[in-house]
């Protein structure tokens, strides 16, 4: 399962992607994410293991927290992977998501 | 081009002129300094620039040049001495005069500049012999720097907007790549990633693409380079990239700086100078297509409007560009459009071109006669050539007739003062093309019309008012085309012609007899009969009897008929009808016996063979039966006393012809087909000779006479037989209407 649900307490949902968010994968993933997101009130997503994140699926996460901010949900997203901020850099969107961002720094090595 | 734009052009035209001799007599005078005619001249140059520029209101010209010629006037009058100081102040007022002179050609409606304005009056002050203190002199330029400098935009980011289509990742693209690649160009300043047409909760597809990027980038790249960023997007993509606005200024320096030798079209200039790609001007052109396509009534979108909308470039490099087009338009109308050639050697020209097709005429004939086949190729190739060459040497000759109206303006505002009437001169037709020396001799018959339609045409304002009409008269000067003739139509919404009051007075000159058959038209047309006036007094403009029937003998000099036509108490219309021009034209050529005569191709309707099915002939009523329509009719052999050579060739043909309304048919034996005519004119002798109006030189050496249709119409109507006379002109009457 690409999507694990760590934890699920009080209407607050803690999953994690693990796997890429690309064009291959983001129907999957957008169906998953939209029936936790009608279910809970609070939702944290830990991008950990997104290995490679592309356009679509960058995209998929702004849908999320259109639907969030829409539902009056919070959203938020943590433990972004080096692949997503670079993303997030690349198209000037961390304060977009407004989540913190730790970089980790053996990512400045490679 | 308006009259306005013409008088434009030649005082442009003129400036220069004098401005060049000026330079020419000033550097004369270094070496000459006492040379009285180069004084003289330098004088008249300013004196005349001065007149013209005040003719059109370039006020800041005539007092510039006022002062110049002031100073010029004593240095004529011996009153000041001219020195080398003198002669370099001169030349530089002549280089000021003929910037000037461009500003007020180019811009006429916009102030001068200050920088203009400021050397006008250091010029002044030099020339005048006031020297200026050094500190004000350099207080001027530094205020004249400061004004020319400007704000240099911060604002240095490309604007680039990509809004991907739907199928965007499904058909491999990511939009991430190209904005990495576009980092290797440059800097990115600002992004925003927008989806504002995604859709939400179940509806989003996240296979398809929302997004829409904006990006201020900041790079030295030209447009086309970025653009090349997203040459594979281009199918999924709507891509707009806008110059960044410290671009505009170069792009603005690099528009003025294009060579204006010729118009260029507003997209290629702004590809040209990078503000655009092939790519945005392609895109907008075919917005434009498929615009008119769908909106078949609106009137297609400018370019430049469609860009700007599509946010690839920006207003001000638009207007700059039109600008320049506009500029370059003027500049190559008023450099390139007019030599002024001797009208002596334009004839000979046009006389050499009719040399040239009787002779090519001549050549086909030999090529014919001995079937040369290889000879037949060239000869058709030459004939091509030469129809041309003839169609722009005649082209050569025309003008447009808006000139000769404009010049009644002024006649009809200061006749209409001088009778106390309120009179207005509507133009149309003032672009329509015809024979300078036709112009020049409708000129005469034109100004006494129109002094005709105001004097006795228009009521006073009373008699107007009482009438139920606007006290304001209105005269239309209207000219057009129409099968090989210049229609010119004089038309008033006056009082209309008073057929009793001519058909009275005609009686008591004995003009008519009292029992007469005229038709109306027949009445109103006697008022080209010498000796007819209807104003009971005759004022100094008109009203005398003598001038219209010199007018119409003018028109018929001219090749030319005059018409009139009249609705009492709502206007009369005249109608002249030229030919286009009076040398050569394309005629088709007939034949009885061995005698050949050419008919005005224009005024051929049709031909026909003469067999009874088609039309019938009566010989004794004189008339045709052409299917069912009635014509009047001439045997051409018989009306010219031809000797019938051979008597059993009774295959005639029927040339119907046509002038205005009227046809008529024409009897002969052959029908040769066209021929380009050369008309020569008759001599004295001939000039009682009815139905002939020249003459031209076949190929093969004879002569073939020029039919006069008109004259030889009104004979074929004459000598039907008297008893059905009367009934063949309603029946031409009623086809008039």
């Amino acid at each position: 399962m690409a999507i694990e649900v760590k934890q699920q307490k009080n209407g607050v949902i803690h999953l994690a992607i693990q796997d890429e968010m690309t064009i291959y994968s983001v129907l999957e993933q957008k169906q998953e994410l939209l029936k936790y997101l009608k279910t809970a009130k609070e939702v944290q997503i830990d991008l950990a293991d997104v290995t490679e994140i592309d356009g679509a699926g960058l995209q998929l996460l702004m849908f999320l927290k259109q639907e969030a901010l829409a539902a009056g949900i919070k959203l938020s997203l943590s433990q972004h992977s080096k692949a997503v901020v670079e993303v997030f850099e690349l198209l000037h969107l961390s304060n977009h998501f407004g989540d913190p961002i730790v970089i980790s720094a053996d990512w400045r090595t490679s | 081009m308006s009259e306005l734009d013409a008088a434009l052009t030649v005082f442009s035209q003129e400036a220069e002129e004098l401005l060049t001799d000026m330079e020419d007599a000033l550097l004369l005078l270094e070496t000459n300094p006492d040379d009285s005619e180069t004084i003289n001249s330098l004088f008249r140059a300013m004196h005349t620039i001065k007149g013209s520029s005040g003719l059109f209101g370039f006020n800041c010209i005539v007092a510039f040049t006022h002062e110049a010629e002031s100073v010029l006037d004593l240095v004529r009058n011996g009153e000041r001495v001219i020195d080398a100081e003198l002669i370099s102040v001169l030349l530089d007022s002549k280089d000021h005069t003929a910037k000037l002179v461009e500003h007020c050609l180019t811009q006429p409606d916009t102030p001068i500049p200050a920088e203009l304005s400021a050397v006008s009056e250091r010029l002044i002050k030099q020339l005048t012999g006031r020297q200026e203190t050094a500190i004000q002199q350099a207080a001027e330029k530094s205020s004249v720097e400061s004004e020319g400098g400007g704000d240099i935009s911060t604002d240095d980011n490309w604007l680039i907007s990509l809004d991907f289509h739907y199928d965007a990742f499904r058909d491999g693209m990511d939009p991430l790549s190209f904005i990495r690649y576009l980092k290797t160009l440059g800097e990115v300043k600002e992004i925003l990633t927008l989806a504002p047409d995604m859709p939400t909760g179940d509806d989003m597809d996240p296979e398809n693409c929302y997004l829409h990027i904006k990006i201020a980038f900041q790079s030295d790249a030209t447009k086309q380079t970025i653009e090349a960023v997203f040459e594979f997007a281009a199918e999924d993509c709507d891509i707009k990239i806008l110059p960044p606005n410290s671009k505009i200024e170069e792009y603005l320096r690099l528009l003025d700086q294009q060579a204006d030798t010729h118009v260029q079209r507003l997209g290629d200039m702004l590809i040209n100078v990078g503000a655009l790609t092939k790519n945005d001007v392609d895109h907008a052109l075919q917005h434009q297509h498929a615009d008119s396509l769908t909106e078949i009534e609106v009137p297609a979108k400018p370019l430049g409007e469609i860009l700007v909308e599509q946010h690839v470039v920006q207003q001000p490099l638009v207007d700059q560009a039109l600008k320049k087009q506009e500029q370059t338009k003027q500049k190559l109308a008023s450099e390139a459009n007019y030599i002024r050639v001797d009208a002596a050697k334009l004839g000979h020209l046009i006389n050499l071109v009719g040399e040239l097709v009787i002779s090519s005429a001549a050549m086909n004939l030999i090529v014919e006669r001995h079937a040369l086949t290889d000879a037949g190729d060239v000869a058709a190739s030459m004939n091509a050539l030469v129809n041309s060459i003839r169609d722009t040497a005649l082209e050569l000759r025309m003008v447009q007739i808006g000139e000769t109206f404009s010049r009644f303006r002024r006649m009809v505002r200061d006749v209409g003062k001088e009778l106390n009437k309120d009179i207005e001169l509507y133009i149309s037709g003032g672009e329509t093309e015809l024979d300078k020396t036709v112009v020049e001799k409708i000129n005469d018959p034109l100004t006494h019309l129109i002094r005709n339609a105001l004097d006795h045409g228009i009521e006073s304002a009373e008699q107007r008012l009482a009438a139920g009409k606007p006290a304001q008269g209105t005269v239309q000067l209207n000219a057009y085309h129409e099968s090989g003739h210049i229609v010119i139509q004089i038309a008033d919404d006056g009082a209309g012609l008073d057929s009793e009051r001519i058909l009275a007075k005609a009686i008591a000159n004995g003009l008519v007899k009292a029992d007469h058959d005229l038709t109306q038209q027949e009445i109103y047309n006697l008022i080209f009969a010498a000796g007819l006036s209807t104003k009971d007094q005759a004022t100094n403009l008109s009203g005398r009897g003598v001038g219209m029937d010199v007018v119409k003998k003018n028109i018929e000099a001219l090749r030319g008929s005059v018409e009139i036509d009249s609705v009492t108490g709502e206007g009369t219309t005249i109608t002249i009808s030229l030919p286009l021009t009076l040398a050569i034209i394309d005629g088709f050529m007939v034949g009885t016996g061995q005698d050949r005569y050419i008919i005005p191709l224009s005024m051929v309707d049709e031909c026909v063979e003469m067999n009874p099915e088609e039309c019938e002939i009566d010989e004794i009523q004189h008339y045709i039966n052409l299917r069912g329509q009635v014509l009047p009719y001439l045997r051409l052999g018989d009306y010219f006393s031809n000797q019938i050579i051979d008597s059993n060739n009774k295959r005639e043909s029927l040339v119907v012809v046509k002038f205005g309304q009227v046809k008529a048919g024409f009897v002969v034996d052959h029908l040769h087909g066209e021929h380009q005519t050369v008309i020569k004119p008759l001599g004295k002798v001939f000039d009682n000779l009815k139905g002939i109006t020249g003459a031209t030189v076949l190929g093969d050496g004879n002569v073939a006479l020029i039919l006069d249709v008109q004259g030889l119409i009104n004979s074929a109507i004459k000598y039907q037989s008297s008893s059905f006379h009367r009934q063949i002109k309603t029946n031409l009457s009623g086809e008039r209407k």
